[in-house]
């Protein structure tokens, strides 16, 4: 049971929800950017959400599979094409041993998430099979995807495994009637482009100007953002009242560092462990998935929240994703009977 | 006099407690001794702590702290302040280890070593026995995966950072940064001034603890010739 990578798209990674755990030894968190999507493929092939996706971003790989198996694709970065036919990001799918995976570029979104019902078998590294390129460990071999590889798969959950085998038999794909994709709250769907943050520890020694223009201008994402942090530009400078020296100290996902230079820098995933900028902001964790989302050239607004509003929506999500993991299993129980008896 | 903690939350899923504002080999103990016991006795949705130079960083899942009412940040900070009104009592403080780092000195290890020699009008030979005869305390692992901040570097041998960072610094390169002193275990970009390497590995990831050094231990340096790292080079591998 495998899947060969005939090309491996423009950077294509083993990415689980990160490495926990060895922070205090300045070892990486990594995991995928899109988290939200990323578990939500693992919940529709009733994965563990922690299972390992593969994370493609803006040009996909053309991969084969060498065995049938059930997939989800989900997130933003591009189309998905099984043997020359269009699919929709979101639905679990079934695809008989020897269909081809490709995908075709979009003019918006980043990056596309594939879950395999069992995951995909690679070494955990420090408790996660995330990659992390720089010290060349995890995911398949420390590195991102080649043409020629071959990403050995996980065995299918029983919940699962008697549906793949029923089907398996028709030799065709096969896709289910409900999807998954998307983000649990329907209004922040709509806007995609404001991103809420918290104040951030040092925002209160921005100068006024700086303070107002944080939630009134429009930042571009620039070229040079990748998977450790997110380079914006925008008309404003924003400033403290005076200079300061920090000593470094420890950073979250989606803190923003405001470096002399007035551009500002949103951490991600493969960020360092400390950090010593000053920090304006510190995005929702519930939008990190929307940045993760944003190309460079993009652009968006922060809007303000409180910590508890963050909070209310962190746990909001939490709770939303639970009984969509417990929808999701009724759906395959159910799945399992139907087929079970047409096959009698 | 012990300063008055400050907590503040750094994200809705963790909180920084500083136990001091300045760099002190007191301060560093109580933030070690702040992690020991979130780490013998994790609260109920605890994840992990980064120590910092002055404070400590503290992970949690908020689907997992018990609240009676009110914020999940709210009920860690009442958590943690219980926490460091206990520290500096425990009679079993744990101390760090002492690890010994064999250096080449050579000057195709050290591509700074003379530079910095220079600019504290000193001989190579003296900015070896002055980097040598220093005890340094490691306050914090960060920036890449086992990188050590090391404090307690004599000032005769301070330096500035390169104006520019080199673009790869190979792995085990000893530098030095203002007064401070530390090892790249990983190949990385970096500006500090290079003095030395060791053949030690100060990061794998295939150990059961993979940085060899953790916060809270003391390192010094000693000397070796080139023959000495070759070999030892070879015996690491």
């Amino acid at each position: 049971m495998s899947i060969l990578v005939e090309e491996g798209g423009l950077f294509t990674t083993i990415q689980d929800l990160g490495r926990r755990g060895y922070l205090h030894q300045g070892v990486l968190e990594s995991g995928a950017m899109d988290r939200q999507s990323a578990r939500n493929a693992n919940v529709a092939v009733a994965n563990d959400e922690n299972e390992a996706v593969l994370e493609m971003t803006l040009i996909g790989p053309v991969l084969t599979f060498q065995s049938t198996a059930l997939i989800c694709m989900t997130g933003d970065g591009m189309t998905p094409f099984l043997d020359g036919d269009p699919y929709p990001v979101g639905y679990p799918l079934i695809v008989p041993k020897g269909t081809t995976l490709s995908f075709k570029a979009k003019k918006e979104g980043m990056r596309t998430y594939l879950a395999v019902a069992g995951g995909f078998n690679v070494p955990n590294v420090m408790d996660s099979k995330s990659t992390y390129i720089r010290a060349g460990i995890g995911g398949y071999k420390g590195r991102n995807l080649k043409k020629g590889d071959d990403l050995e798969l996980g065995n299918p959950n029983k919940l699962v495994q008697p549906v793949i085998e029923k089907i398996e038999k028709d030799n065709q794909v096969w896709r289910s009637d409900w999807h998954v994709n998307g983000p649990i709250d329907e209004a922040n769907e709509l806007n995609r482009n404001v991103i809420r943050a918290i104040p951030g520890t040092h925002f209160e020694r921005l100068n006024e100007e700086s303070k107002h223009q944080l939630f009134k201008t429009r930042f571009t994402v620039k070229n040079q953002s990748d998977r450790m942090g997110y380079r914006l530009q925008s008309q404003a400078r924003i400033e403290f009242n005076d200079s300061f020296s920090l000593l470094s100290e420890a950073v979250a996902l989606g803190t923003v560092q405001a470096p002399p230079d007035g551009q500002l820098i949103i951490l991600m995933a493969d960020r360092q462990t400390t950090g010593g900028y000053p920090r304006a902001l510190q995005v929702a964790s519930v939008d990190i998935c929307k940045i993760a989302q944003l190309r460079p050239g993009q652009s968006f607004t922060f809007t303000e929240v409180s910590l508890k509003e963050a909070e209310r929506l962190y746990v909001e999500y939490e709770r939303a994703i639970t009984i969509r993991k417990h929808g999701i299993r009724l759906k395959w129980k159910q799945c399992g009977s139907e087929y079970g008896e047409r096959s009698r | 006099m012990e300063e008055t903690p400050s907590f503040y939350s750094l994200s809705e899923t963790s909180v920084t407690v500083n136990l001091g504002s300045t760099v002190s080999p007191a301060v560093q103990a109580r933030v070690q001794q702040l992690l020991m016991n979130l780490n013998h006795e994790p609260f109920p949705g605890y994840q992990e702590s980064v120590p910092s130079y002055i404070g400590l960083t503290v992970f949690y899942d908020p689907m997992k702290v018990t609240t009676k009412a009110g914020s999940v940040a709210t009920e860690v900070k009442a958590i943690l302040r219980e926490r460091v009104s206990h520290i500096g009592n425990e009679s079993n403080r744990q101390k760090g280890n002492h690890v010994t780092i064999p250096v080449c000195y050579d000057l195709e290890f050290g591509p700074d070593l003379s530079d910095v020699a220079t600019k504290n009008g000193l001989s190579r030979e003296e900015v070896i026995q002055i980097h040598t005869s220093g005890k340094y305390l490691v306050y914090m692992i960060g920036f890449a995966p086992g990188f050590p901040f090391l404090g307690g570097m004599d000032e005769r041998i301070a330096t500035p950072r390169h104006a520019q960072p080199r673009t790869e610094i190979p792995a085990g390169s000893v530098g030095i940064a203002g007064s401070q002193t530390g090892v790249y275990p990983i190949a990385t970009p970096g500006g500090w001034q290079l003095i030395g390497q060791t053949p030690l590995t100060l990061f794998s990831a295939n150990r059961e603890v993979p940085s060899l050094l953790s916060a809270g231990d003391h390192v010094t340096f000693k000397q070796i010739t080139k023959e000495e790292f070759i070999q030892m080079k070879e015996g690491e591998r």
